[in-house]
């Protein structure tokens, strides 16, 4: 992949465009279905567009004949490994067999899970990746994952009602880290703003290993009643399709498929062309006209129109419906009149929906579009039989049945292997680096630690994002989670939150899944609010390398016997597969969401110390743990050792005694303790208000030095600070969570013991000086306009 | 007291906006731009957001909607026009407020709780305030950045029309550090910050914005 992506504009797709009208056989005849079958022997370039050779076989056994060109086109995004989870599926089943939950109202195989978070209300939420579009593109690829995921949750019949985002980069000095980022936070901010979402937390972390494949996973969240949820399905023989939004366009095509389906290599073509372009205006009027839609009972079906376009969206309505159905191709409105057949059915233009609507409505369906300025074609309709059939100019170019297309792609038991490094990795244990003896040195590592890009203050991206928007937003970035109001009269909320430490995975990725999902319960439980459901999104290397293929099989065992444990579903979750460059993987990074829910948000728990002369307590147990840490990452650039021990009892209880302590408002402030350890906690609760704090480490187990008891990330605990300390440890003893008093807040420093005293002030130059040391903020500058440049009124 | 709220195609902060207005103890009206029909209501909100993409230039497509002409012949009429963000844009662009937002000098988005003098507190938006109180609203906008001749600036601030000025750090390089401006009669406010981000504690920074909409609702029985 070359650095600025423009080398070469041959492009992955250029053979494609050739298809129909290119040299060969074919000639400028259009590939028709009686073609395909009087020519059975014509070499197609499966192999260009994806597809493996056994794999080209079975479409040809599927239809008792060679596919058309538009037919292999849909096969080839179909079956890519984004769209058909073909290395994933066999163990994502994991998630499908944990017990039944009853929040659970719409589980995976629909664009997103839909739990119950009670008075009739029904949250949607789920994590997509958009990893390989945004290092090829920033802005738009960025862009376009929250414009893909929007419409996800969208189609479920929610009002989406907020964003979250987890960026990962290379080292935070790399210049190609300096070309990517600011595209991506302009991206993501660009087109969340515009659509007015609140965006309420998120990731911000660097790791050499994500300098060729950056990650960035959207996630968005929506809330309707129960009774309006929307599944995507075609039925009623004579209903129509029609296909609203934006015009088809030449942009995306084979972005699931050679883009997002292969690993990047130096030589090979610049994929730009593969990405789309997004507008956020068009898909806000989207918003609002299916709203209208839905609240109008207007669809019996509906799907977005995301990776592979209207191949994805056609096929899986009919293939969950009745299976029949006929689009006459001619019928889509396009940007470029030169489009193929086949590059119109994969373009992944964005802002496009597909509805499924009784004859008797699309009058009114086509009135809500009108209204609302958003384009809306009928292109087809369902039919009788189980046949899926596209015309073009009058000519069949697609016959197939839908579900081979959409449902029943190719699987595969990829061979996997434990990774060779992985005894030594972990035999290399941080108990060998060199710790800091004095208070003096103590300081500097806290210093380093806060002031590191993962631990610094965010507010670089996040001042660039709508947290306002909508007037809902109780807690963002940087609580520990993002918690929403959704209902004015009631002051019930939710809280989410996104974590996925890739050190931890790289380490263990069973545990490393495990402590993700447990840091994510807790950001939640400390905010005050019950964790109730679970989304993920699994960013792994080539599947096709059998120790890749091992962690992601750790992973997925790892977070379903956690779920299990725990008693919460997985709804849904989008697996990114191929984030390697060359054999170079990225750390296995499962990045994995919680949605927690808030009977009463004006109870919530903010993480900051606004209020001097109250009792800072530590709730958790703290041992020595600091393999995979951001100490030994940030002062040694050393990964090994094993990670933190996962106690899901102990996370249970915590959050079980962090939702009573809330709710019985014994409590002003509750901050997780995980990246850093106390350290980092304790440094980001002072530094919210400015209030510090005197402690004593000398009421911790006498086995913990200060270094570890301030660097040591052991999990299920969290600082928080109350002015009835008497009753937080009588609701602990009968939680059964240990509480340590380590001391009060006030002043202007975090002041531990005699051994340091270390001031706000100083905490806070460090803290905020860095993103924008890495990635600039220009200054504010105030000029005039010439006269006559800007009408007076 | 019926206080209306426009909603044109890219409007984001229209329901902020009515939830303003109730608070405040008023009836929010719901208003659609293509609509010739401000159903008998005794003030606008202009709300934020990006109208129209922010096409062409934040504000000015939205300007040319049926039912702002209205808007236009009412306000010459004193009904009270509060813009904000978007809105602010829409009314500098329908030639109700003078000078012109252009895109932030820094070119980045920016979101922050902003402190703001309040220079007039005599129209119709701010006389819940003090002149010289300092309030605490949200500022969120990429093209924010206040401009205008100099001589007009010069002329603006002789009339008294400068209602908001940034303090503690301008967020956008507007000229003269000017956040919010009135038309001749006080009628007419415009500003980029967002006083309907800040009416809970709850959600907002303060509930400094409160102020915009009790005012409104005290001019609106005065007059």
């Amino acid at each position: 992949m070359s650095g600025d992506g423009t080398a070469g504009q041959a492009s992955a797709t250029a053979g494609l465009s050739e298809l129909d009208t290119g040299p060969g056989r074919l000639g400028n005849r259009l590939d028709t279905v009686d073609l395909a079958e009087s020519t059975p022997d014509d070499e197609q370039p499966y192999a260009e567009l994806g597809l493996e050779a056994d794999e080209y076989a079975r479409i040809k056994e599927i239809l008792g004949r060679r596919p058309t060109t538009a037919e292999l086109a849909m096969y080839s995004v179909m079956w890519s490994e984004h769209c058909s989870y073909k290395s994933s599926k066999v163990h994502l089943r994991q998630f499908g067999d944990l017990p039944p939950s009853d929040a659970l109202l719409v589980g995976i195989g629909e664009n997103a899970g839909v739990v119950d978070v009670g008075d009739g209300y029904a949250v949607t939420f789920k994590v997509e990746s958009h990893n390989h579009p945004s290092y090829v593109e920033p802005y738009q690829g960025a862009a376009t994952g929250v414009g893909g995921i929007v419409r996800d949750i969208l189609t479920m019949g929610a009002r989406p009602i907020a964003v979250m985002d987890s960026l990962r980069f290379g080292r935070a000095d790399a210049p190609d880290t300096a070309r990517v980022l600011p595209g991506v936070v302009a991206g993501v901010g660009g087109y969340g703003n515009c659509l007015g979402l609140p965006n309420i937390g998120g990731e911000l972390l660097f790791d050499d290993c994500y300098a060729g494949n950056p990650l960035v996973n959207a996630l968005c969240v929506g809330v309707m009643k129960h009774e309006d949820v929307r599944l995507a399905k075609a039925e009623g023989v004579g209903s129509k399709v029609i296909l609203f939004g934006a015009r088809t366009g030449g942009d995306g095509i084979g972005g699931v498929s050679v883009l997002a389906s292969e690993t990047f290599d130096a030589e090979g073509p610049a994929k730009r062309p593969s990405v789309q372009v997004g507008d956020p205006f068009t898909e806000k009027l989207l918003i609002e006209a299916c709203l209208e839609i839905f609240a109008a009972d207007l669809v019996t079906g509906i799907q977005d129109l995301g990776g592979a376009g209207l191949s994805c969206a056609t096929s899986e309505l009919a293939s969950a419906g009745t299976g029949g159905m006929h689009v006459d191709l001619d019928t889509v409105p396009l940007r470029d009149s030169t489009l193929t057949p086949a590059e119109i059915l994969m373009s992944e233009s964005q802002e496009r929906m597909c509805a499924i609507v009784e004859p008797d409505k699309v009058g009114a369906f086509l009135a809500v579009c009108r209204k609302w300025e958003v384009l809306a074609t009928v292109i087809g309709e369902v039919t009788a039989g189980d046949r899926l059939t596209v015309d073009w100019h009058g000519e069949r170019i697609v016959d197939v049945p839908p579900r081979t297309v959409a449902h029943e792609g190719p699987v595969y038991q990829r061979p996997m292997q434990r990774p060779a490094d992985l005894d030594a990795l972990r035999a290399d244990d941080p108990a060998r680096l060199p710790r800091p003896q004095t208070g003096a040195e103590l300081q500097a590592h806290w210093l380093a630690v806060v002031g590191s890009p993962d631990g610094a203050d965010k507010t670089w991206v996040t001042e660039q994002y709508d947290r306002y928007v909508r007037g809902n937003t109780v807690l963002a970035q940087p609580d520990d989670a993002g918690v929403v109001r959704i209902d004015e009269q009631s002051h019930r909320g939710i809280a989410l939150s996104l974590d996925g430490n890739g050190r931890y995975a790289r380490l263990d990725p069973y545990t490393g899944t495990q402590l993700n999902l447990a840091e994510a319960y807790r950001n939640v439980a400390v905010s005050g609010a019950k964790p109730l459901a679970v989304t993920n999104c699994l960013n792994f290397g080539s599947p096709e390398n059998p120790e890749v293929m091992w962690q992601f099989a750790q992973a997925v065992r790892g977070l379903a016997d956690a779920c299990r444990e725990l008693g919460l579903p997985v709804t849904g979750g989008n697996v990114s597969l191929y984030n390697q460059t060359g054999d170079v993987a990225i750390n296995p990074t499962p990045v994995i969401g919680v949605l927690g829910v808030h009977d009463d948000v004006r109870t919530r728990v903010p993480s900051g110390w606004r209020v001097p002369g109250e009792t800072v307590l530590l709730l958790g147990t703290t041992a020595a743990e600091l393999g995979g840490s951001a100490w030994a990452s940030v002062v040694h650039g050393h990964l090994g050792g094993r990670p933190p021990a996962v106690d899901l009892a102990a996370e249970r209880a915590l959050g079980d005694l962090l939702a009573a302590l809330g709710r019985e408002g014994l409590v002003s402030s509750a901050h997780d303790l995980a990246d850093g350890g106390l350290a980092q906690a304790l440094a980001e609760s002072a530094l919210r208000y400015g209030v510090g704090a005197r402690l004593e480490l000398g009421n911790l187990p006498a086995a913990l030095d200060p270094f570890t008891a301030l660097f040591s990330e052991s999990t299920a605990r969290a600082v928080i600070t109350t002015s009835d300390p008497g009753g937080v440890k009588t609701t602990a003893r009968w939680a059964g969570v240990p509480v340590t008093e380590l001391g009060t807040t006030g002043g202007g420093a975090l002041a531990v013991g005699d051994l340091l005293e270390l001031p706000v002030d100083e905490l806070r130059a460090a803290w905020t000086a860095t993103l924008p040391a890495l990635f600039g903020r220009p200054e504010v500058t105030v000029g005039s306009v010439p006269a006559g440049t800007v009408p007076t009124s | 007291m019926r206080i209306g709220v426009i909603t044109f195609p890219g409007s984001l902060d229209d329901v902020d906006a009515a939830r303003a207005v109730r608070l405040a103890g008023g009836d929010p009206i719901s208003l659609w731009h293509a609509d010739h029909d401000l159903k008998d209501v005794d003030a606008v909100v202009l709300p934020g957001g990006f109208s129209y993409g922010d096409y062409l230039r934040a504000g000015a497509i939205a300007a040319r909607a049926p039912l702002m002409q209205d808007v236009v012949d009412r306000a010459k009429q004193g009904m009270p026009v509060l813009g904000i963000c978007n809105g602010f844009q829409v009314l500098c662009e329908a030639g109700l407020l003078p000078g012109a937002l252009t895109r932030n000098s820094h070119l980045h988005f920016r979101n922050r709780d902003q402190v703001l003098q309040v220079e007039r507190a005599d129209t119709s938006w701010t006389h819940a305030y003090e002149t010289g109180q300092r309030i605490v609203i949200p500022v969120k906008n990429g093209e924010g950045r206040y401009v205008a001749a100099d001589a007009d600036l010069d002329r603006l601030e002789g009339e008294g029309r400068v209602v908001f000025r940034y303090v503690g750090g301008n967020p956008n390089g507007s000229s003269r550090d000017i956040a919010g401006v009135t038309g001749a009669d006080g009628r007419v406010v415009g500003l980029m910050p967002h006083p309907e981000h800040a009416i809970e504690d709850l959600t907002g920074p303060s509930t400094d914005g409160l102020g915009f909409f009790t005012s409104v609702l005290k001019a609106v029985v005065s007059a």
